[in-house]
């Protein structure tokens, strides 16, 4: 029964960086510059592209976008993940204007 | 018994109506930052050796901002566990339980500083911190492992955390704490001191970080662990893993979980399937009452999660254990539905 199960879990560790190197083969998206010609940026977008990619890095780790958030409660919401993500003050701002823009 | 359960809704409401006091004195925060009502409910199974246990479990989080600089912030337990009187027969029993897990204030000191009294989780290596929530972790059990240094998972005392130095490439953590013994019911906490440094590189979304923890009392042990977490950007698959060495016995886990996502997106029906795994073993090096199994242990679980819409969630596993004093199966189930709301509705500003 042992062996079984280590057979198993050799099977599963197995299949694990198979997957990963299957999704890596596939064509990675086009950058937006490359899709259409350059434009002069736009610094709310930017500022929000930089905030949903510090929830992703962060908060994004552990748990997925919380579906029921409303605007009344998400400094409350960044303010909490800021304690319990070692969030800085400029990532607060950044993560906030992503979730509230 | 019944002074204990009643010992423990005392406490709980005495809890919550000073969460209802603060929520009162934060009811003049205007715009984003409404007190909230968040966490989760869940119902959750277990059947090992031909017996099943049921226990509906409800977890609420508080969290009050006042004004720019504090936050408190709680998050209780209230479970009924139901078994079988005898283990895998006889007429079920139920037990009760109801608790915090934690009741903290911060104060955000400054951008990079954050100081945090009162009851708070330990902060030792990652699991206690972030995973333990039932709306959160891939399997039911906590690792075998989680005793370690964890100081039955929250302290009393004092705690200074927050981020060292960032940039694009690279982020530094920090935190460290002092606990003091603590017998008073609800708010038990042992003396002990320790910390946690870790480093972050969000172009790689690779992790690692050490814990350090030092209890000043009883056996007045060491413990020493080390983490390592990989999540890579362009494949939704996560990798957590520990290492935890107490005074009486070591060991690790390694999770892995893959969110099949990338068949027709996380909404199709199999991109919300997400296969989890997880490896342990524990090592027994002297005798001692660290919570951690008696022998050298072994346990594999293979979990099938499913996230449904809604943000209800249902987690299942088989988990085989090794040891030489018996062989188990285990299986569990866990259906959890996580909720987040204003505590009232906010003022605009």
């Amino acid at each position: 029964m042992k062996t079984k199960i280590l057979i198993q879990s050799a099977l599963l560790a197995a299949f694990i960086p198979s997957t990963i190197v299957l999704a890596q083969t596939q064509p990675a998206p086009k950058p937006a510059a490359a899709a259409k010609p350059a434009t002069k940026a736009d610094p709310t977008k930017l500022a929000v592209d930089v905030g949903q990619r510090k929830f992703d890095a962060n908060c994004g780790r552990c748990h997925s976008f919380p579906e029921q958030l409303r605007p009344s409660i998400t400094g409350t919401v960044v303010r909490h993940m800021r304690v319990r993500a070692n969030l800085s003050a400029e990532d607060e701002k950044d993560i906030l204007r992503f979730l509230a823009p | 018994m019944q002074l204990k359960k009643r010992l423990m809704v005392l406490n709980v409401t005495g809890a919550l109506t000073f969460l209802v006091f603060l929520f009162v004195s934060g009811s003049k925060a205007e715009g984003q930052n409404t007190p909230l009502i968040s966490g989760g409910l869940g119902f959750l199974t277990t059947t090992t050796g031909g017996g099943t246990a049921y226990q509906p479990v409800l977890s609420p989080v508080a969290a009050v901002p006042l004004g720019e600089h504090v936050l408190v912030e709680s998050r209780a337990y209230i479970s009924d566990y139901i078994a079988p009187k005898n283990g895998n027969s006889g007429p079920y029993e139920t037990d009760f339980f109801a608790g915090l897990t934690y009741l903290q204030l911060d104060y955000l000191a400054t951008p990079r500083v954050t100081l945090t009294a009162g009851d708070f989780l330990t902060p030792w290596l990652t699991y206690n911190e972030r995973l333990t929530p039932i709306w959160i972790s891939n399997f039911q059990d906590a690792p075998l492992i989680y005793p370690i240094g964890n100081q039955h998972g929250s302290s009393i005392g004092a705690m200074l955390r927050g981020n060292a130095y960032s940039n694009a490439h690279v982020r530094l953590n920090y935190d460290g704490y002092f606990s003091v013994l603590s017998n008073v019911s609800q708010f038990n906490g042992e003396r002990a001191a320790g910390g946690t440094f870790s480093m972050y590189l969000p172009d790689k979304r690779l992790e690692m970080g050490v814990s350090y923890s030092h209890l000043l009392q009883d056996q007045r042990g060491n413990s020493v662990g080390f983490y390592i977490w990989w999540q890579p950007y362009r494949v939704p698959l996560a990798i957590r893993s520990e290492y935890a060495h107490g005074p009486h016995s070591q060991g690790y886990w390694v999770e892995a979980a893959y969110r099949l996502s990338q068949w027709n997106g996380p909404d199709s029906w199999l991109g919300r399937l997400e296969p989890v795994f997880r490896m342990q073993q524990t090592f027994r090096d002297s005798p001692g009452s660290d919570q951690l199994p008696g022998v050298n242990t072994q346990r594999a679980d293979f979990g099938l999660d499913y996230h449904l819409p809604h943000e209800v969630r249902v987690n299942t596993s088989y988990s085989r254990q090794f040891a030489s004093t018996r062989d188990v199966n285990i299986w569990e189930t866990t259906v959890t539905y996580r909720f987040l709301f204003p505590a009232w509705k906010g003022r605009s500003k």
